[in-house]
């Protein structure tokens, strides 16, 4: 029911980011969503790509922190008021997000995001019918 | 008009005077510290005895004296007299190792206080003068050292001790405060403070003389300091093993810091040969007590990197002016006062098992305050969790400044980052002013 997602530590600092854009393009990894906030020091660089496990891999190799994890990714209709309801759904559940980003996936709306309360957030994806993409979802568009 | 000198006859000494009196005190400290084992083993392995010493250069025959032998003899086996004789002991921290001991006679104490009081009077202190010492108490030495020094002189001595900005600002303005004793970081902290308060030392208190040392500073440090407080600042130099702060402090020609040789034997050496370079070269400075009954101690290296700037001076002391101290010979670290070696750091570390091993410290001076900046490379991305990272920051924080008594800033960066040397690692690099 999810999705895997890198978590690269990034350095506030010129020459860190191209640094992995770099590893993952000689890797010939393609990156499908990503994200960064802007912070003092450093941050965390969330990325959704093909090939998760192998992108991992090729940045250890360089020396960049890195690790896997898994995130939930709702496929929403590209409309307005599609978020905030299926915000709505996890909010009456008392489940809190801890971030969230979206990408459009062909006509679709992906809104990636991850909970405090996985089992949770699984049980109200299930009970509310929402639709999801899972991690093979992804491996044949890339 | 007063005499411009505590003790005369001692502090105008011509050269040869001075050599004199050392050469008779030399010999006297060589057969005391004989006295005891530590010594009589050292003596003994350096093949030589008391009646070696006949010359003042043959100072250069006794074996030096390091921090280590303290600590391998602790707390007591460097002691020349009975504990029953001894009435003080000031220690250093001992965060790397065994404390160093330090004990003293009521002669000891008794010496002190004129050293600490000669120089305060050079300085132009008074009897009539306010003398507030806003520096730690405890175990540090430039607490009790410049209470019983400034008592002594016959001050008004007020312990305020370090800390509480506000109460100081108070006790300046109420008692009529003309002199302090603090680290200059602090000085700069209060001068802040007042500004806050709308204070200002010029108009609103009666502050003349600042007695400033025990972390290091430069020139422009000092200057800003005078121009801030309306004041003039003398630098001091003191270490426990010597006593405490009155072995080396700055006349009012500002040029350089007389260090006291009818107490102490004054050496500079090279690090690495150990043997004596010429004046105006920078080497170590070693020690040699000359007046102390509970611990003498025979050619201390200090650690302390100096060079010596004459054997005269217009203010009519003889005795050797040295500059201020410029870095140490070993890692050790002096921030805000705070003696730190680099181990200590590493220590605490090693203890987060999300952290590698390599780490870098910088230490700057940002608007007159002496900081440090710890960089540590993550081991693995552990978390996916901003929040984590924060708290893993902050944890580590708190345990350094749990062992270095201070707050270090704390900064996390990848593998790889940061530099590694060939052999042995540079772990700390000093931006500080005064090293520039």
């Amino acid at each position: 029911m999810t999705i895997v997602q890198l978590s690269i530590f990034i350095e506030n600092r010129s020459g860190t980011l191209i640094k992995v854009l770099e590893v993952l393009k000689d890797a010939q990894i393609q990156i499908i969503a990503s994200t960064i906030a802007d912070t003092a020091e450093y941050g965390i660089y969330r990325l959704i790509c093909s090939e998760p496990q192998r992108a991992c891999e090729e940045l250890k190799r360089a020396g960049v922190p890195v690790s896997l994890s898994n995130v939930f990714a709702l496929e929403l209709d590209n409309q307005p008021g599609c978020a905030a309801e299926a915000i709505a759904t996890f909010s009456r559940a008392h489940i809190s997000i801890s971030y969230m980003y979206s990408f459009l996936l062909g006509d679709k709306g992906i809104l990636v995001f991850r909970t405090d309360n996985a089992e949770q957030a699984r049980q109200t994806i299930l009970e509310n019918h929402l639709r999801y993409i899972s991690e093979p979802d992804l491996s044949c568009l890339a | 008009m007063s005499s411009p000198y505590f003790n005369p006859e001692r502090e105008t000494m011509t050269r040869a005077q001075i050599e004199a009196f050392q050469l008779e005190r030399l010999k006297e400290t060589v057969r005391h510290c004989l006295t005891n084992p530590f010594y009589q083993k050292k003596f003994k392995e350096a093949g030589i005895t008391a009646d070696d010493i006949q010359t003042l250069a043959d100072v250069r025959k006794l074996p030096f004296t390091t921090k280590n032998d303290l600590r391998e003899t602790y707390p007591f086996g460097m002691s020349c007299v009975p504990l029953k004789d001894c009435v003080r002991l000031h220690s250093s921290s001992g965060t790397t190792g065994n404390p160093t001991v330090i004990l003293h006679t009521k002669k000891d104490l008794d010496e002190w206080a004129n050293q600490v009081a000669r120089n305060l009077w050079m300085v132009g202190l008074r009897p009539d003068d306010v003398f507030q010492n806003s520096s730690g108490y405890g175990m540090f030495t430039g607490g009790l050292g410049f209470q019983y020094g400034a008592e002594r002189l016959g001050m008004l001595t007020v312990p305020a001790a370090a800390g509480n900005s506000l109460r100081q600002i108070k006790f300046i303005k109420d008692f009529g405060t003309t002199a302090i004793h603090a680290v200059p970081s602090y000085v700069t902290r209060l001068y802040e403070v007042m500004q806050e308060q709308g204070v200002d030392p010029r108009r609103d208190t009666k502050l003349r003389v600042l007695a400033i040392g025990a972390e290091p500073h430069s020139e422009e440090q000092r200057q800003r300091i005078e121009q801030m407080m309306g004041v003039k600042a003398y630098n001091s130099f003191g270490m426990s093993e010597m006593c405490g702060p009155g072995v080396g402090f700055e006349c009012p020609e500002q040029n350089g810091l007389h260090f006291w040789e009818d107490y102490y034997i004054v050496e500079i050496v090279n690090p690495e040969t150990l043997q004596p370079v010429p004046d105006g070269e920078i080497g170590e400075l070693v020690l040699t007590t000359l007046c102390r009954e509970a611990m003498p101690l025979l050619r201390y290296r200090t650690r302390d990197l100096t060079r010596v700037l004459g054997r005269s001076c217009p203010c009519g002391r003889n005795h050797i002016r040295l500059d201020r101290m410029r870095g140490r010979s070993d890692d050790m670290m002096v921030l805000r006062g705070v003696n730190i070696f680099p181990i200590q750091i590493e220590k605490i570390l090693m203890q987060f098992p999300e952290l590698g091993n390599n780490y870098l410290i910088t230490l700057t001076t940002d608007q007159d305050n002496d900081n440090m900046t710890v960089e540590v490379e993550l081991a693995e991305m552990f978390t996916d969790d901003y929040g984590r990272l924060q708290q893993l920051g902050k944890d580590i924080t708190r345990a350094l400044k749990d062992e270095i008594l201070l707050t270090p800033r704390v900064k996390l960066v990848p593998r790889g980052t940061l530099p590694v040397s060939e052999g042995k690692a540079v772990r700390v690099v000093d931006k500080r002013k005064v090293y520039q």
